[in-house]
């Protein structure tokens, strides 16, 4: 496209299909403590 | 939804929905503050005419023809479906506790959220018969989960060393008749660091959080020990000879930044050159009456001050070196499913916090208030009715976060601070939000950088 570039896979949704199995880190336990930020965890189905 | 916004040069533009993320010039950019759907099959004349003094007419079509085709592509103004997953996970397993092995500190931080350690309800320190019980009760509750995550948390846990190991070796005999895997993790101040404690903590713990603020001058501020001495020139040698001898295996350096130190991107730049590179530096949260708490008053120059610090880090990677800025981690391809986004750090139902008297609460922010006491592992009460209050808090719960862009990136934020501050979890607590904000726009446009060089 010329006026547009898409830089990701824009898969958030087909995430939900599949998504939900609970094995992820628990998202306060990694270094924030008094914020919770999620998106920078990391899926961990295949683990 | 949408989202879109310039930064660095770029107009970013966000699909809440799919988590799209478009790079987009600035035809594209104001055409989108003049369509949305229903889309027709050819751009309006009277948008065409408006922006036809700023640009071409037939570039002004094909833009429109643009957009319109990625929405069919449902990755622009794609629709929220995701309401009717909130009611997954509801009775979901514990999997992560906060263990309050000390509720007793060698600093006396002035912007403790634990009140200097002791949670004001008394110095006290975790005897190995409750730690045992914790380690019993998270096996239990965890059902099927294999995975189990336990913070060795205080207070400093390392006033209360020898039962640390203790519930470790104990945890390793547990975890191989039950068929699972404990993560550990221990966060500390470093002051009662030595070798043997650093080879244990290398060898056993997944992850090991390092508090410490930046500068000299910042940390002694605020991180003083009790007798009013800073505790600077101490941690800095321990930590380091920590993370050398850690190798690959993760770590953090954490600080906090208050209202005295705005110019934080100096302390997470001086954190970097001390030869850390995994560093966590974020906002105290603090009654507003305090002097260093950060105040609304404060978010212009905090915005600014995330821009430079982006500046600052993107200069690191230019010169081919490595550094992490944890509230700037963030994958658009793999990062966590859309489930586990609705409902963020799961307190209070997949996560817990134990005090030394074994009391639970759902994470070690509600610790001391009375109210949300879920249970004592003594007694072997475990409120099931709060269990599920907060089972059922997900972004779709909370009133300013379904409406929010980044709902699905901060997942409904800390329910802890939209109580304390906003009296309700189910209240986001905007200050919070807001520097929230910010970073996921810094950090999104980090890797637009990074990504537009290689995408077609």
């Amino acid at each position: 496209m010329k006026h547009i570039k898409t830089i990701n896979k824009a898969n958030l949704k087909k995430t939900a299909e599949k998504g939900g199995c609970g094995k992820c880190q628990a998202s306060c336990q990694s270094a924030c403590k008094t914020s919770c930020t999620v998106a920078n965890q990391k899926c961990a189905k295949d683990e | 939804m949408i989202h879109k916004f310039k930064l660095s040069g770029f107009n970013i533009l966000l699909d809440v929905n799919s988590g799209g993320v478009h790079i987009v010039d600035d035809l594209t950019y104001d055409l989108l503050d003049n369509v949305e759907p229903p889309f027709a099959d050819e751009c309006p004349e009277e948008v065409v005419n408006k922006l036809s003094k700023l640009y071409d007419a037939e570039e002004i079509k094909e833009c429109y023809g643009e957009i319109v085709e990625l929405y069919n592509d449902k990755i622009l103004f794609s629709e929220d479906d995701y309401e009717k997953y909130a009611k997954f996970a509801v009775a979901s397993p514990v999997k992560a506790m906060c263990l309050h092995i000390a509720h007793d500190c060698n600093l006396r931080c002035e912007y403790c959220f634990a009140s200097t350690g002791d949670y004001g309800v008394g110095r006290k320190r975790m005897s190995l018969e409750t730690g045992k019980k914790a380690i019993d009760f998270l096996i239990e509750k965890s059902q099927d989960r294999k995975f189990l995550e336990l913070d060795f948390f205080g207070g400093e846990p390392l006033m209360n060393w020898d039962v640390v190991k203790e519930i470790v070796i104990y945890a390793r005999e547990r975890e191989k008749e039950c068929g699972k895997k404990f993560r550990f993790t221990i966060t500390t101040n470093g002051l009662l660091l030595t070798d043997d404690k650093i080879d244990f903590i290398n060898e056993e713990m997944s992850n090991v959080v390092l508090s410490i603020d930046g500068r000299k001058s910042v940390n002694d501020r605020m991180r003083k020990r009790v007798d009013g001495t800073g505790s600077y020139d101490k941690i800095t040698d321990v930590f380091k000879k920590l993370v050398d001898k850690r190798g690959d295996k993760e770590y953090y350096v954490r600080g906090t930044y208050t209202k005295y130190n705005l110019d934080f991107s100096e302390d997470v730049m001086h954190l970097y050159e001390l030869g850390f590179d995994q560093i966590s530096v974020e906002p105290v949260m603090a009654d507003p009456e305090m002097p260093y708490a950060i105040t609304e008053a404060d978010l212009p120059k905090i915005f600014k001050e995330y821009e430079i610090l982006a500046q600052k880090l993107q200069k690191v990677y230019d010169e081919g070196k490595f550094v992490n800025f944890f509230h700037f981690m963030l994958d658009l391809d793999q990062g966590p499913c859309a489930i586990k986004r609705l409902r963020g750090c799961g307190c209070g139902n997949e996560y817990v916090a134990v005090t030394p008297d074994g009391d639970i609460y759902p994470c070690h922010q509600f610790v001391g208030i009375d109210d949300f006491k879920m249970g004592n592992l003594d007694d072997g009460t475990f409120n099931q009715e709060m269990k599920s209050y907060f089972a059922a808090s997900h972004v779709y719960s909370k009133p300013e976060c379904k409406k929010c862009w980044a709902k699905f990136y901060c997942s409904g934020g800390c329910n802890a601070n939209n109580y304390i501050y906003e009296g309700d979890i189910h209240n986001a607590h905007k200050l919070s939000c807001e520097i929230q904000k910010k970073r996921l726009e810094c950090s999104i446009m980090m890797k637009a950088l990074k990504l537009a060089e290689t995408a077609e």
